[in-house]
């Protein structure tokens, strides 16, 4: 029997999304939405939190000791106490491991120099919250298409 | 009670609700979010919003009553209900935080305390309104019927 390197390969399997949001309301939200469109969810209350679980965090080894290479994608709120889902992008886009992992970026404000910012920094997408069904639709196609 | 005469109660009702405002149609995006595989998912949002609301109005309270009120920290707990009243489409409650940020970019603790007043009306309304219609839904099922689908 032939054995395949586990790699972030979504065809048959169901992406695994690592949702980032301070808000409860607002992560069961995603969490639904997402598991609608047929993801894995992992939810983090915060970009602490999200760089702990991604094997990024502070008191970690930047190795395989964290869920890095299991993630397809990160969904993160902008507005979010102790570190912004701006900088959680950086921190993402810096690390040799998940640098090519999606992110996308939600807010509840509409102000373009934040998305221009968030996109520049390697954002592949910004969401205006709420988030809608259709939204996450899109953003599942988005997906599928990146790992084809 | 019978099962038509509860179910068209249940429609008026909620009908009633878009229609004053009280709810948008982000409150429609949680009703199509539930199936047979999460058949308590509105009712399990609403909830975590009210609690959301309730610790964030508290909060509110407490921080405007303050000698020295911090303003950036009132301007971030009306950011959270904003936030989590918009994503439950409870449209009222999300539209009174708007005046409320810009009065607290004015340091201006009277208009706060003024607007906290409001919102705590609405918020206030909203749950009771939520709550019956939760409750209509009960007594159909419980009379044997099926909750209708708005669209």
């Amino acid at each position: 029997m032939d054995f395949y390197a586990s790699s972030s390969t979504v065809s048959s399997e169901e992406p695994h999304v690592l949702a980032v949001d301070d808000n409860l309301v607002d992560r069961k939200l995603v969490e639904r939405l997402l598991k609608k469109s047929s993801c894995k969810v992992t939810t983090a209350e915060n970009g602490l939190r999200a760089l702990e679980y991604l094997g990024l965090g502070a008191d970690q080894e930047h190795s395989t000791n964290g869920n890095g290479s299991k993630v397809n994608m990160i969904i993160t709120d902008y507005c979010m106490p102790g570190m912004t889902g701006y900088e959680l992008l950086k921190k993402i886009k810096e690390s040799s491991i998940l640098k090519d992992v999606p992110v996308v970026i939600m807010s509840s404000e509409n102000i373009p120099t934040r998305i221009d910012e968030c996109l520049e920094e390697g954002a592949q997408m910004f969401m205006l919250k709420p988030l809608k069904h259709s939204d996450v639709k899109r953003l599942r196609c988005q997906l599928m298409q990146c790992q084809g | 009670m019978e099962v038509g005469q509860l179910q068209r109660s249940f429609i008026e009702y909620m009908s009633s609700l878009f229609n004053e405002g009280f709810l948008d149609a982000q409150f429609s995006q949680l009703q199509q979010l539930q199936d047979e595989s999460n058949p308590d998912f509105v009712v399990e949002v609403v909830s975590l919003f009210f609690e959301d609301s309730e610790r964030l109005l508290n909060d509110l309270t407490m921080a405007l009553d303050q000698p020295n009120v911090d303003f950036k920290q009132v301007d971030a707990h009306v950011h959270q209900l904003k936030g989590s009243s918009s994503s439950v489409g409870a449209q009222r409650v999300k539209n009174c935080c708007v005046p409320f940020r810009s009065v607290c970019e004015e340091k201006n603790t009277e208009a706060c305390l003024r607007c906290l007043q409001q919102i705590k009306q609405e918020y206030l309304l909203v749950k009771n309104k939520l709550q019956t219609l939760f409750e209509l839904e009960q007594q159909i099922v419980a009379a044997g019927g099926a909750i209708p689908m708005m669209q």
